[in-house]
């Protein structure tokens, strides 16, 4: 088990917005978080990577208790993020928003930088050389000089998916990495993900909505809905499942 | 992709610009009059104090009004350093000076370290409430603290001369000084900019949620650029008190602050060559507009010396650039970004 989430209760003043929730996520696995609008899904992940305290419960990650650590060291841990509406370095080129994610893996010192010793070069050399090998992967090495928020949305989704990844991460969260975008573009993104988890060897914990995606893409899924669990396993159950039915479609018997 | 190459295009660039500048420097000392190298002078000073402010303002942007207080701190330590212990006791009027101001001596280049050095750690005290929390905070702590030192140099006649200041302060600062401490500030504040950590500075202005994303203690990085901004604004200071030879509590107003401010505004919030123009534009500007509050004669009309003309028609000059240059002259960009911009053109 690469994260334990035990037992987790989210309470913002009097809203609990996350009710008792438990789930797991192995090794190398594709796992699905799924719920309508306001389910607590992006709470979870906000959590998870340290940026609220959970009212209850605990976060393992490693079998390591994570609940407390700061963001920042989470981060260096393994655990990286995505947002859901895209959250670019916006003055800085592509290559710059990657190499941020090498922040934390580049080593020299303050004074090192303000007067360009050998390490200074070396370092930026190698962190360089592998901000440009995640472009690769992505394919979008072409835009490394361009001003971020000059791409595309798609890449834009990618560049954000490139800064996480250089982050060097062993669990990827992503919120909702497909929302708008076509067909096309989505399938392409199953496929990168599939790319990322086999080479890279990078467990995926993902929040989306669409199920077609959902579906091709996750070994297994959750489903919350206002902040309790009503389904967990695989994707073809979900969908059959009376009470995922009734939190997405409403409570009608049998339409 | 990778340039392995020793003298890249850039690196030529920056080396024909440093020899260019001293250069200068050396012929500005040699040939120029004293007035011209008295605002050559000023302009290094504040290319000093406008580059470093910018650290925290433009690159980091954080908003904060400290630049007063420091460069108040940087002059009086520079000012206690240099003076010897004779001319003190016949200065010091209100109160006697305490004998450790007195044993404390050293050469201008140690007191420009010290005051620097000071002006860091108060910094480093001062980052450690303000940056727990998130927003405007800063603002306001630093005003208050560029208030707080003003009134501490007055209250305390034993160490600062109380509201007389600190007279016959020997004058060090040359072009030599004050040219060369300015390459040195440009040189290392664009080096910190172009490394992880002037990345991660960018990063915390952009989004700072996205920079702890990404693993970066924003707490550490923003402390740094406040610390290293002091550092400079410290050594800026105690240049201007080895160029004025004369320092009071009424140089270090919040109008200092406010010139700055308008200076790295002008230029460019978050761009050093912007800093830099900003500085010639409104120092030596407003040097060479002086003309503007004499009498002079306009297409056959005779006008009387105004005075405070030229502030007007600065002013006018600020309000247009503000209009046409949204983002100040230079926006974020630097020099090097124009040479690119130009070569995309071809």
């Amino acid at each position: 088990m690469i994260l334990e989430v035990c037992n987790i209760t989210k309470k913002f003043g009097g809203v609990t917005a996350i009710k008792d929730t438990s789930f797991s996520v192995k090794s190398k696995e594709i796992y699905g978080l799924i719920g309508p609008n306001g389910a607590g899904k992006t709470t979870m992940f906000n959590i998870i990577t340290g940026n609220y305290q959970p009212t209850e419960g605990a976060i393992k990650f490693h079998g390591q208790r994570i609940d407390g650590v700061k963001p920042f060291k989470i981060v260096h841990r393994g655990i990286a993020r995505t947002f859901q509406n895209i959250r670019l370095f916006k003055s800085m080129s592509v290559l710059d928003n990657v190499l941020i994610g090498f922040d934390y893996q580049a080593n020299y010192t303050y004074l090192e930088s303000i007067f360009r010793l050998p390490r200074f070069f070396g370092e930026e050399k190698r962190i360089k050389k592998r901000a440009l090998e995640i472009l690769e992967i992505l394919g979008i090495e072409q835009f490394a000089n361009e001003l971020s928020t000059s791409l595309s949305y798609g890449s834009q989704r990618k560049v954000e998916i490139a800064r996480a990844l250089a982050a060097n991460p062993q669990l990827l969260l992503l919120d909702e990495p497909a929302a708008g975008m076509n067909p096309n573009e989505t399938h392409e993104l199953a496929e990168l993900f599939f790319k990322i988890r086999d080479q890279l060897d990078i467990t995926i914990l993902l929040i989306e909505h669409d199920m077609k995606f959902v579906n091709h893409l996750c070994d297994r899924v959750m489903v919350l809905d206002y902040g309790k669990t009503i389904f967990e396993g695989h994707i073809e159950d979900a969908i059959q499942d009376e009470e995922v039915i009734k939190a997405y479609l409403g409570d009608f018997k049998h339409a | 992709m990778m340039n392995d190459a020793i003298f890249t295009r850039d690196r030529l660039i920056n080396l024909a610009l440093i020899v260019t500048t001293i250069w200068f420097i050396w012929f500005a000392q040699h040939f120029f009059d004293e007035y011209t190298i008295r605002i050559i002078n000023n302009v290094a000073i504040f290319i000093i104090l406008a580059v470093s402010y910018n650290l925290i303002n433009g690159i980091t942007g954080q908003f904060s009004l400290e630049p007063n207080g420091f460069i108040a701190i940087g002059a009086y330590v520079t000012a206690i350093l240099t003076v010897d212990a004779e001319g003190m006791l016949y200065q010091y009027d209100i109160e006697d000076p305490y004998p450790w101001i007195l044993a404390l001596q050293s050469n201008f280049g140690w007191a420009l370290f010290f005051s620097g050095t000071i002006s860091a750690l108060l910094a480093l005290s001062l980052a450690f409430p303000v940056f727990r929390v998130r927003g405007d905070y800063l603002a306001i702590v630093t005003l208050g603290f560029g208030f707080i030192i003003r009134i501490l140099a007055i209250n305390s006649p034993e160490i600062t001369n109380g509201s007389l200041g600190i007279n016959d302060i020997p004058e060090f600062s040359n072009l030599y000084w004050t040219g060369g401490m300015a390459i040195f500030t440009v040189i290392a504040i664009l080096n910190i900019i172009y490394s992880k950590y002037g990345r991660a500075m960018k990063a915390v202005r952009d989004d700072e949620d996205a920079a702890t994303a990404m693993g970066i203690n924003t707490f550490k990085i923003k402390t740094m650029a406040f610390t290293t901004s002091a550092f400079f604004e410290g050594i800026g200071g105690g240049l201007l008190a080895a160029l004025l030879t004369s320092i009071s509590p009424d140089l270090f107003t919040f109008f200092l602050t406010f010139q700055l401010l308008i200076i790295i505004v002008l230029g460019g919030l978050g761009s050093t060559t912007g800093a830099i123009l900003g500085t010639i534009f409104v120092m030596a500007g407003l040097e060479y507009m002086r003309f503007l509050d004499e009498p002079m004669s306009l297409f056959g009309f005779e006008t009387d010396g105004t005075p405070g003309m030229r502030m007007v028609v600065f002013s006018l000059i600020l309000i247009l650039v503000m209009l046409f240059a949204r983002e100040g002259l230079m926006g974020k960009k630097e020099l090097k970004d124009l040479f690119k911009k130009k070569k995309a053109n071809k």
